[in-house]
C-alpha cells in the first residue's frame, strides 16, 4: 500500500478531513497535506512548522566569518605588502571582506537546509496534479492495510473522492 | 468548491510559457542582433586594442565604468526592494517581486561584465579572484576593487537563491499543467515539489531569512562601489556621503527601472488583471520620496564642496554647473528631479503613463549622474599635466548601449521560460480574511489591495 487520500475543494473540508483522520488514530506525522499554496489561516497549515533553519544560517554565517577572517589573515600574511602605511593585517578594509563572506555562508547555509530538509530533489511516495489546480490533498502515506478502511472512512466523510494507490 | 480563481490565475500567467507569438521572436531577433553587434565590438577592441576606445590619459574611467555603476545601481530593483516588501507582508507585492528579482539578477550579470571589458585583456581577470597561484601572490584586500568582487559575487549569488527558490513551485505548475519534453524539464526544475505544509513552511522561513540576510548586503555593495571613487584622492570624490548617496541613487534608478518593466509587461502580456494602477501609484510614491532624498544629497554634496572651496574641487564644481559639463548636468536635475517631482507628486499625473515617463527620466537622469561623478573629476585633477578631455569612440557607445538591448533579450527570455508573476504567491495573497477583502470591482477583478 503506498498512499490513500482524498482530495479537498476548500480548506474548511481538508480541515475536517485531518481532524477525522487524529480521531482514526492517525499521528500528525503521518498526515499529508499538499496545498498550491500556504494556507495558515487553517491549523492543518501550521503543522510541521518548528524548523532548526535559523540556527543553520546563523552557522553558516558564521563559517562564513571565519573563512573571511582566515582568508584575509592568511592571504595577507603570506605576501607582506606595505600599502600606505596601512598595518599588513588591516582591520577596517578586512572587516567588509569578512561581511560578506559572513553573508554568504548564511545565504548558501539556508538554501542548503532548505533542499535538505523539505527533501527537494527526492522521489516522492505519492502526489497528485489535481494540487496545482487548487485541489487540497490530505492523506496518509504508507498506511498498513488493516488501518486503510478506517482511513477511507474518515477521509470520505469529509466529503472527498478518496482514492487508493497500491 | 476549488477557489473560482485558480485556474484562472494558472492559465493567464502561464499562457507566454504554453503559447508563443510572432512577437517573442521578433524581439529576439531585434535584441539579438543588437547583442551580436556589441559583442564583435568588443572583439574588434581585444584585437586592435584598446587605443580604439576613448580612454586613455588622464580619463581612464569612461562609458564602461560608468555603465557599469549605472547597471549595479538598477540591480537594486529588485532583491533590496523584493525584500523590504516582504519582510513588512506588504499585500500588494505579490504581483511585483518576481518581476523585480529577475532586473537584480541580470542587472548584476551585464553590471559584473564591464570590469571585464574595461580591462585590455580580459581573459586575465581571473587575477581579481583569490585562488593560491603559483608564487602565492594573492589579490590585496585593502584595495576596493578587490572589495568589489566580493560584494558583488555575495549580491549576485544571493539574488539567484532569492529568485530562484521562490520559482520552485511555480516550476511545479507548469509540470503539472505541460506534457512531453516540457513536462519532464519543467520536472526536473521542480525538485519533486509536491507543496506538503512542511515544504511551505521551509519556503517561507528559507525566504524570510534570505530577505533578512539580503538587505544589509544590498546595501553594502552599492557603499562599496562607491568607495571605489570615496577610497581614491580626486576632487570631489573624497567625500564621507558618497555610501548613502550611492545606495540612494541605486534604489532610486532601481525603482524607475522596475516601474518601466511592470509596464511592458503589463502591456505584452496582458497582465492587467494582475499588475494594477496601486501597483504602479505606491511604486511612484516611492520614486517620488527617493527623488527627494537624491535632491537631498545632491545638496549636500554640492554645498559642502562649495563652502569648503578647495581650488581643485572648485575647478570641477563649475566644469559641471556651467562650463563644458553644464548641459548635463541641468539635464541630470531636470531628468532626477523635477520630473519626478512634477509627475508623481501631482495625484492626476500618477498614472501608469505618468510612472513611465518619469521613470525613463530617471534612468537616463541617473546614468548622466554616474557619467558626471567620473569623468569631470577624472580630467581635472590637482595639476595641469593631469588635466584632459575625454571623447567617447564608436565601440564604447556601442557596447554601452547594447547593454539595454542585453537587459531586454534577457528579460523576454526568463518570461518565456518562468511565470513572470509569482503564481503562488498570488494565490496565497488570496486567502486574506474575506472580511479584509473589499468587494471586487470591474477596475479590480482581484479587489482592493491591502498595504
Amino acid at each position: 500500500m503506498k498512499a490513500v487520500y482524498g482530495l479537498y475543494a476548500d480548506g474548511s473540508s481538508a480541515q475536517q478531513a485531518v481532524n477525522r483522520l487524529r480521531a482514526a488514530g492517525a499521528s500528525d506525522r503521518d498526515i499529508t497535506v499538499m496545498t498550491a499554496q500556504p494556507m495558515e489561516d487553517f491549523e492543518f497549515g501550521r503543522m510541521h512548522k518548528a524548523t532548526w533553519m535559523w540556527w543553520f544560517a546563523c552557522a553558516g554565517g558564521l563559517t562564513g566569518t571565519a573563512s573571511g577572517l582566515g582568508l584575509a589573515w592568511l592571504t595577507e600574511t603570506s605576501w607582506p605588502l606595505d600599502v600606505g602605511g596601512l598595518p599588513i593585517f588591516a582591520w577596517w578594509p578586512n572587516l567588509i571582506i569578512t561581511f560578506e563572506l559572513t553573508m554568504l555562508g548564511a545565504i548558501l547555509a539556508t538554501a542548503i537546509t532548505l533542499v535538505i530538509t523539505a527533501r527537494l530533489g527526492r522521489r516522492s511516495t505519492f502526489y497528485d496534479p489535481a494540487v496545482s489546480d487548487g485541489k487540497i490533498l490530505v492523506g496518509v502515506a504508507g498506511p498498513p492495510e488493516s488501518a486503510v478502511a478506517g482511513l477511507e472512512a474518515a477521509l470520505a466523510a469529509a466529503g472527498a473522492e478518496v482514492r487508493i494507490l497500491k | 468548491m476549488t477557489h473560482p480563481s485558480h485556474p484562472r490565475i494558472n492559465s493567464d500567467l502561464l499562457r507566454p510559457l504554453l503559447q508563443t507569438s510572432w512577437r517573442f521572436y521578433l524581439l529576439v531577433a531585434l535584441f539579438g542582433s543588437i547583442v551580436v553587434a556589441a559583442l564583435a565590438s568588443w572583439m574588434t577592441q581585444m584585437y586592435l586594442g584598446f587605443g580604439i576606445s576613448g580612454i586613455r590619459w588622464p580619463v581612464y574611467w569612461g562609458f564602461y565604468v560608468t555603465s557599469f555603476v549605472f547597471w549595479i545601481g538598477i540591480s537594486h530593483a529588485g532583491t533590496l526592494i523584493s525584500a523590504i516588501l516582504r519582510l513588512v507582508n506588504a499585500g500588494w507585492r505579490r504581483p511585483v517581486t518576481r518581476c523585480a528579482e529577475v532586473i537584480t539578477v541580470f542587472a548584476l550579470m551585464i553590471g559584473a561584465m564591464f570590469p571585464i571589458i574595461h580591462l585590455g585583456r580580459p581573459w586575465l581577470a581571473f587575477w581579481l579572484f583569490p585562488y593560491p597561484s603559483e608564487r602565492q601572490i594573492w589579490p590585496n584586500f585593502r584595495s576596493p576593487l578587490v572589495w568589489d568582487f566580493f560584494a558583488i559575487n555575495t549580491y549576485l549569488a544571493g539574488s539567484v537563491l532569492f529568485l530562484l527558490l521562490p520559482m520552485i513551485p511555480d516550476f511545479a505548475v507548469v509540470r503539472d499543467k505541460s506534457t512531453g519534453l516540457r513536462r519532464r524539464i519543467y520536472g526536473i526544475l521542480a525538485l519533486g515539489w509536491r507543496g506538503t505544509t512542511k515544504q511551505w513552511h521551509r519556503l517561507e522561513t528559507a525566504m524570510q531569512i534570505m530577505a533578512v540576510a539580503i538587505i544589509p548586503v544590498a546595501v553594502s555593495v552599492h557603499t562599496v562601489v562607491s568607495f571605489d571613487f570615496s577610497m581614491a584622492p580626486v576632487p570631489m570624490w573624497q567625500s564621507t556621503i558618497f555610501g548613502p548617496y550611492f545606495v540612494a541613487g541605486a534604489i532610486f534608478s532601481g525603482i524607475a527601472a522596475l516601474l518601466i518593466a511592470m509596464a511592458v509587461l503589463r502591456r505584452f502580456l496582458h497582465l492587467e488583471r494582475y499588475l494594477h494602477p496601486v501597483h504602479f501609484e505606491n511604486l511612484g510614491k516611492l520614486l517620488l520620496v527617493m527623488a527627494l532624498l537624491w535632491g537631498y544629497f545632491v545638496f549636500n554634496e554640492r554645498l559642502v564642496v562649495y563652502y569648503g572651496n578647495e581650488p581643485s574641487e572648485m575647478a570641477v564644481f563649475w566644469r559641471t554647473q556651467r562650463e563644458s559639463f553644464a548641459p548635463l548636468y541641468w539635464t541630470m536635475v531636470v531628468c532626477n528631479f523635477v520630473v519626478p517631482l512634477v509627475l508623481m507628486g501631482i495625484r492626476w499625473f500618477r498614472t501608469i503613463t505618468g510612472c513611465v515617463i518619469a521613470s525613463a527620466c530617471v534612468v537616463v537622469g541617473m546614468w548622466l549622474e554616474r557619467f558626471l561623478i567620473i569623468v569631470p573629476s577624472l580630467g581635472h585633477k590637482y595639476l595641469p599635466y593631469s588635466y584632459g578631455i575625454y571623447r567617447p569612440q564608436p565601440v564604447e557607445i556601442i557596447i554601452a548601449g547594447s547593454t539595454f538591448a542585453a537587459m531586454a533579450l534577457l528579460y523576454v527570455l526568463f518570461a518565456k521560460v518562468v511565470p513572470i508573476i509569482s503564481i503562488w504567491e498570488l494565490k496565497a495573497g488570496e486567502h486574506t480574511p474575506p472580511d479584509l477583502i473589499p468587494p471586487a470591482t470591474e477596475e479590480h477583478p482581484l479587489g482592493e489591495l491591502h498595504l
